[in-house]
């Protein structure tokens, strides 16, 4: 097999030689493990167990009623043990590490839930981890920083670039060509080299697999519309996977657009990027005319990322999903929104999908389904939406 | 024939090894590369290595990846490194590589890239984010202008350098160590063994790149191989002051071409 992990065109395995026999042995080991009964059952035990899964399906009444269109259900990944669904992929990753032999975890981390959640699973496991963090979320996300540290994770940080998530993927890449041998990189999102898009995606396919089994039993039928929020795409390509075979359900992907896709400062990928290979996979990325990679902007650390995992690029090429921009102050709107109408204050990343669902809820009739992936909770955004609101609250 | 296969040939009549001389492209701006090469050659490197600075360098320590940042604020293009690359093919036939991402070449135009390499004499490129396996992005359009894409090999290699070095052209990159580039005051690698491994596959020199950084290191290396390459420690002299470098880069070089000949 020569060619890997392809969706459509994007996908691949574009990373340095050094890492390429690791790459290659975490492949056989992923084949390996994702048919193992007793993996299998361990990983289930602790999605129930330990994060508390299934999580809920929740009927947004009020949300509905206010908003006249579709019904309107709430995914609660926000109520997974530490607070976003970046837990899923976590477990089945490190579990995966573990029976690989490895003692070392490394991770890139934007919004800080995906380090934490990292963090929390390297404690559980024994582990020793290292976050890689660019310095600008680690202000942003400080609480984030301290809960990773407090769970005995050691928080890098990182100045180089744009001191942020694509810059922190860079870090984690270079520690891991460098301890290859001892080392696992534990990659948050749907992206990066085969076969991590694929294995992101199955640890996270669960989302959309609990949504079609708690709305047969609730309304004994599909959703008409999925809408999740997208920076690399774990969460989106999680709940949107079991349902690219059921063509009647519309799949809607909300990315960042910053202060707006017709200035500099978005990243907003699918709306205003172009074909380009980085970070180990061919997909779509935002860059300048020679190949050099733009610096994104977005209030939310967890969207602000120049690309997106090559599954969604293939998605949004083939027209089975759609992916609309949604700006800092659509986002921060649906933040308080949510926080207001239902009590739940969604995580910043999780309220552009929250944004782009008020958008098209009313424009769809009663006797239709929408469903919103909440993909986490805002206690840590809460800081920084003051702040946007010219607020000042000290801690 | 091309340029890297002629001239290393030459070297091997001649019972010499090979110094490849690596510059990362605009830092201190396009004259600071250009007065770089003329004295690399003048010193006694045999191939150059023109660095095309990337945003995300992710095989890059921190002493190219600082002089990408340099150079890319700088202004430093792609089409401006054509200009320059046309500049020096005036007055040098030595032979000349750009190293460089993937995205340089694909988010440029793969077609167009390696069309613009041909017509202003470029005769290889290395790509340290190309693996083995996904070489036909760019294999069919190098081929067709006969510009060798340099094979990496690294010490995490094992199983792998039988397919990588008997398809390799030109020369391969024997990586001496895992990590980013960047100079090291010793090495791990059993390179004899290494290089063993290399030669069981493949007839083309080896040359070590990777952390040389100095005439010792060269000279006590160059029992392993076929030519070293060496990169951040260039960098980083021109990065002290480009304006100023002629002098210490052509010092620096003699002393590694010493290193190799003693």
């Amino acid at each position: 097999m020569d060619t890997k992990g392809k969706y459509g065109i994007y996908g691949g395995q574009y990373v340095p030689e050094t890492v390429m026999n690791a790459v290659c042995e975490l492949e056989k080991a992923y084949e390996h493990y994702s048919k193992d009964k007793e993996f299998q059952e361990e990983l289930k035990a602790l999605y129930r167990d330990y994060a508390g899964r299934p999580s809920m399906l929740y009927y947004a009444e009020k949300m509905t009623k206010d908003l006249g269109g579709a019904k309107i259900y709430i995914k609660r990944e926000d109520l997974n043990h530490t607070g976003s669904h970046k837990i899923n992929n976590v477990l089945g990753q490190i579990l995966l590490a573990k029976k690989m032999g490895k003692k070392r975890i490394i991770a890139e981390t934007g919004a800080g839930q995906h380090g934490v959640a990292t963090a929390t699973a390297a404690a559980l496991f024994n582990m020793e981890c290292e976050v890689y963090m660019g310095a600008v979320d680690m202000e942003r996300q400080a609480l984030n920083v301290y809960r990773m540290e407090l769970l005995g994770s050691k928080v890098t940080a990182v100045t180089s670039g744009t001191s942020t998530l694509k810059d922190a993927v860079n870090e984690a890449m270079k520690d891991w060509a460098t301890n290859i041998e001892t080392t696992y990189y534990l990659i948050g999102s749907a992206m990066g080299p085969h076969p991590y898009p694929q294995m992101v995606r199955d640890f996270q396919k669960i989302i959309g697999e609990e949504i079609k089994a708690q709305l047969l039993e609730k309304e004994n039928r599909l959703p008409d519309c999925v809408v999740a929020c997208v920076g690399g795409g774990s969460n989106a390509i999680g709940a949107f996977y079991d349902f690219i075979g059921d063509e009647s359900v519309r799949l809607v992907g909300a990315e960042a657009a910053g202060k707006g896709v017709e200035t500099k400062y978005h990243a907003a990928t699918l709306s205003r990027g172009r074909d380009g290979i980085f970070h180990g996979m061919k997909s779509v990325f935002l860059q300048n005319y020679e190949g050099q990679i733009d610096e994104v902007y977005s209030i939310s650390a967890g969207l602000d990322y120049p690309g997106i995992g090559p599954e969604h690029a293939n998605l949004a090429k083939t027209g089975r999903a759609e992916y609309v921009p949604v700006t800092d102050e659509e986002a921060v709107c649906a933040f308080e929104y949510l926080s207001k109408t239902e009590g739940i204050i969604p995580a910043i990343e999780s309220a552009h999908a929250v944004a782009a669902a008020l958008k098209i809820a009313p424009t769809m009739s009663k006797d239709q389904i929408m469903v919103i992936n909440l993909s986490g909770r805002g206690d840590k955004d809460v800081y920084q939406i003051a702040r946007y609101r010219g607020v000042n609250i000290s801690e | 024939m091309n340029r890297i296969e002629k001239k290393l040939g030459e070297l091997k009549e001649q019972g010499k090894k090979a110094l490849i001389t690596y510059v990362t492209c605009g830092d201190g701006g396009y004259e600071a590369t250009e007065k770089a090469v003329y004295e690399m050659e003048a010193a006694g490197a045999d191939i150059i290595e023109l660095g095309v600075p990337f945003s995300d360098p992710i095989a890059e320590g921190p002493v190219i990846q600082a002089a990408s940042v340099r150079a890319l604020s700088g202004g430093t293009t792609l089409a401006g490194i054509f200009e320059m690359v046309k500049r020096i093919r005036k007055r040098t036939d030595m032979p000349l590589l750009l190293m460089l991402y993937l995205n340089s070449i694909f988010g440029f135009g793969t077609e167009r890239f390696f069309d613009i390499c041909a017509e202003i004499g470029i005769d290889g490129v290395i790509i340290p984010d190309m693996p083995y396996e996904e070489k036909d992005e760019i294999q069919p359009y190098a081929d067709n202008h006969d510009i060798i894409s340099i094979s990496l090999v690294t010490p995490t290699s094992k199983d792998r350098i039988e397919k990588i070095a008997s398809s390799a052209r030109g020369f391969v990159y024997c990586v001496s160590s895992t990590g980013v580039t960047g100079m090291r005051s010793s090495f791990q690698t059993d390179f004899s063994k290494f290089i063993s491994e290399i030669k069981k596959y493949t007839d083309i020199p080896c040359a070590i790149g990777f952390g040389i950084s100095n005439a010792e290191q060269a000279h006590d290396i160059k029992q392993y191989c076929d030519g070293v390459i060496v990169g951040s420690a260039v960098v980083n002299i021109i990065g002290k002051d480009p304006e100023n470098c002629t002098k210490p880069v052509f010092d620096f070089t003699s002393s590694l071409r010493e290193g190799l000949d003693r």
